[in-house]
């Protein structure tokens, strides 16, 4: 495994880029900055494989790659098994001397439409086999944004897709809560991996070191960030920073990661915990967002309500959706 | 198993061993003796008896490999396809429904030119839940650039593992290789085989080497971008042509396995049996052809001109082997372990590629199709006599396009 360290602040980051041009995503596209961080923070000793999904038509059109580092395609749903399957061959050909035995990191990306819905299983395998050194990063921009915008599991409350468009009849169609893919896995697989976490490329060296942590734990890691995206999120390209800040300001999208089984929170997020900052009103995020224009008054406050639960009422604020008996936690407590 | 004896070879020369073991146990001693490196596993009958051998070879150090039980069979193959791309000798494989979970990961494959080897145990679409043989699973990759062979012995599964990755990881082809071994019938049964020894192997099946294709940080290549309208079209000729060159590479692998350890010789494609003066024969593939053969023995010996040819690779279809053999008979009948529901006269697979191969032989045998020991029902001496007698009727009256179920209860 590699060892990469932190880079202490953004002058120590280097020029070079291992995402380069030749890409098509969209203007003020997050999930692009996702991976120009990630192939700028591994290194150009690193094999990249990347799922179905935006970050694969958008990105790698025959003949034009932006991938200045190997990089391969893999199936929707095959994140873990394409970092698995890239890990084992490396380690395998490494051992009997096949090829030169030397540090490579394996990074496997994928969307929530492929990791949070249809990958799900196989990153959850991947976590449990510690003999393996790989990244798993889960590009969340909230929706299946390659193919027009349909709603995944990880779409958040309320929010207009092409699957669930306000209407007449039902203003609100998608009534499912965001699925809280990284405090899952978190609570999962802390045992096995020793690097779980969530970013935002709003912050940009908070990003790239949680990639070289990840890199640098050993065994199966797993890094969830949240993207804007100006065409499925309706908003102004100029505003994708300011959107991704709100998300973690409002408390929505809280940063932080588990290493080697400890929870720590990182950027706005520890602000907030420690008290040094308060969180903002979600109306300040939601409202800069088209998908989000046929919200009323009501539907504002239900989504206030559900956000001020994972800070008041988790067992783990933001982390552990859930919280203890009293009667139980009472026991605990002799 | 034990070991039974130890073939005649001079002292000092490594010398095969002749041991008592199933088609599956076959197949893991050639993986071992083709150093793989990365295996991936998942459960499902009668394929994963192989998986069992190898986490034991494993397991006593006779085989380092890469050894990874998936959570499914998706996740199965996208593994070793992954292992595959950056160097890896690769190896998988799946039975019945098993192999359609893992379709996505198996059609792709071919495409991507990766060349890892795999079992198909072949086994019945279940529901209606059925372990049994049927040829339905595996041949649901026969149009998309798999190579498929259909073995018969525990012999033939060893040797044609070897065979396999030899033809598959010719840079010439690059196209994965599944063999396929009726359920139970192969994969359970115990046979003597020879299984040779290691420097043997090694002088015969050369180091996987991709070349420039390989994935790895000092050859940054990106590989299976969006290609859409603009290239798509090049890249499935591109796989057409290796494909086309797959026949002369099969017999150069072949020939040059019957040099080193003296079996496999004759066409890889075809087998024929007691054909030299036959004038009706069925064809077939898998272990149906051990009751055949039994039939024709009893037949000849009442006087009868029937033979049998066993097709062994299905794909790529041994188009002019089959053609120069077959119209040498009046009459042919084509046995299906598969079925394709309102094909062309509601023929099975095997029946229609035969019909197509020989419509444009010099002179056209009646050829009579035959569905027959689906989901592992036996095919019995019975009805191989049927099949003969149907096939001899269509011959007498000049007629076939007749495709009759064998032994199916009213």
């Amino acid at each position: 495994m590699a060892v990469l360290e932190q880079w202490r602040g953004v002058k120590a980051i280097p020029d070079i880029e291992y995402f380069a041009s030749g890409h098509r995503t969209c203007q003020g596209c997050e999930s692009v900055l996702v991976m120009r961080y990630i192939a700028k923070a591994a290194g150009p000793r690193t094999i990249v494989t990347g799922t179905t999904g935006c970050m694969y038509v958008a990105n790698t059109s025959y003949y034009s790659t932006p991938w200045t580092i190997p990089w391969m395609h893999s199936q929707l749903g095959a994140a873990g098994s394409s970092a698995m399957g890239t890990a084992a061959g490396l380690k395998a050909l490494m051992r009997k001397g096949k090829i030169k035995d030397e540090p490579i990191n394996v990074i496997a990306f994928c969307g929530d439409g492929g990791g949070a819905d249809m990958g799900l299983s196989a990153i959850s395998a991947a976590l449990t086999h510690e003999d393996y050194n790989l990244l798993m990063v889960l590009y969340d921009n909230e929706s299946y944004a390659n193919t027009d915008i349909q709603l995944s599991g990880s779409t958040p409350w309320g929010a207009v897709t092409t699957f669930s468009p306000a209407g007449t009849k039902h203003r609100i169609m998608h009534r499912r809560w965001k699925k809280n893919t990284p405090g899952l896995l978190a609570a999962g697989h802390s045992g096995q991996s020793k690097f779980i976490g969530t970013a935002c490329a709003s912050y940009g060296l908070d990003f790239m070191n949680k990639v070289r942590r990840a890199l640098s734990a050993g065994g199966p890691t797993f890094l969830h960030t949240l993207d804007p995206c100006p065409k499925g999120w309706h908003y102004d390209p100029e505003l994708s920073h300011e959107i991704g800040s709100l998300a973690v300001e409002t408390g929505i999208w809280p940063l932080y990661e588990v290493n080697e089984g400890k929870l720590s929170f990182t950027g706005p997020t520890r602000n907030i915990l420690l008290g040094r900052a308060k969180r903002k009103p979600v109306r300040e995020y939601l409202a800069k967002q088209g998908r989000f224009a046929h919200f009323t008054d009501e539907d504002y406050d239900y989504f206030q309500r559900k956000v001020d639960d994972m800070w008041e009422h988790w067992m783990i604020p933001g982390v552990v959706a859930f919280e203890m008996d009293p009667r139980d936690a009472s026991l605990l407590q002799k | 198993m034990a070991v039974a004896k130890t073939s005649k070879t001079a002292a000092n020369v490594p010398q095969s061993q002749e041991e008592l073991i199933s088609g599956s146990e076959a197949v893991a001693q050639a993986l071992r003796l083709a150093d793989v490196d990365v295996i991936s596993a998942y459960p499902i009958r009668p394929y994963d008896t192989v998986m069992q051998y190898v986490s034991k070879l494993i397991a006593d150090g006779r085989l380092d490999c890469e050894f990874i039980v998936a959570e499914s069979e998706h996740s199965q193959f996208e593994i070793v396809k992954h292992a595959c791309s950056v160097g890896a000798r690769a190896f998988c494989g799946s039975s019945g429904v098993g192999w359609m979970y893992a379709m996505e990961c198996l059609a792709v494959t071919p495409s991507l030119r990766l060349p890892y080897l795999a079992i198909c145990g072949n086994r019945a679409l279940d529901d209606p839940g059925a372990f049994g043989t049927e040829h339905n699973d595996a041949m649901c990759v026969r149009d998309l650039g798999w190579m498929l062979y259909w073995v018969e012995t525990a012999q033939e599964a060893l040797d044609m593992t070897l065979i396999g990755y030899r033809a598959a990881e010719d840079q010439r082809l690059s196209l994965p290789c599944a063999l396929c071994l009726d359920g139970a019938f192969l994969t359970h049964s115990a046979q003597i085989v020879s299984v040779p020894p290691q420097d043997l192997v090694n002088s015969y099946l050369p180091r996987f080497d991709l070349g420039d294709r390989v994935l790895h940080p000092d050859n940054p290549i990106s590989i299976a971008p969006q290609a859409n309208e603009d290239w798509l079209m090049e890249i499935r000729k591109q796989m057409d042509a290796a494909m086309r060159r797959a026949p002369e590479v099969i017999r150069e692998a072949h020939g040059e396995f019957h040099r080193a350890f003296g079996r496999q010789g004759g066409s890889p494609f075809i087998e024929e049996y007691m054909t030299d003066d036959a004038e009706t024969v069925l064809v077939g593939m898998g272990t149906m052809a051990s009751p055949v053969r039994v039939m024709v023995r009893k037949l000849r010996a009442q006087g009868e001109k029937v033979g049998f040819v066993r097709v062994k690779w299905f794909r790529p279809f041994g188009t002019d082997e089959i053609r120069t053999s077959l119209q040498r008979f009046k009459a042919v009948g084509v046995v299906d372990r598969d079925f394709s529901l309102g094909a062309a006269d509601m023929g099975g697979v095997l029946y229609n590629d035969v019909r197509a191969t020989m419509y444009d032989a010099q002179r056209r045998p009646v050829i009579s199709g035959f569905i027959a020991g689906l989901g592992g029902r036996e095919i019995e001496e019975k009805d191989v006599l049927e099949m003969f007698r149907r096939t001899q009727q269509a011959g007498a009256d000049g007629r076939g396009g007749e495709v009759t179920w064998i032994g199916v209860r009213e």
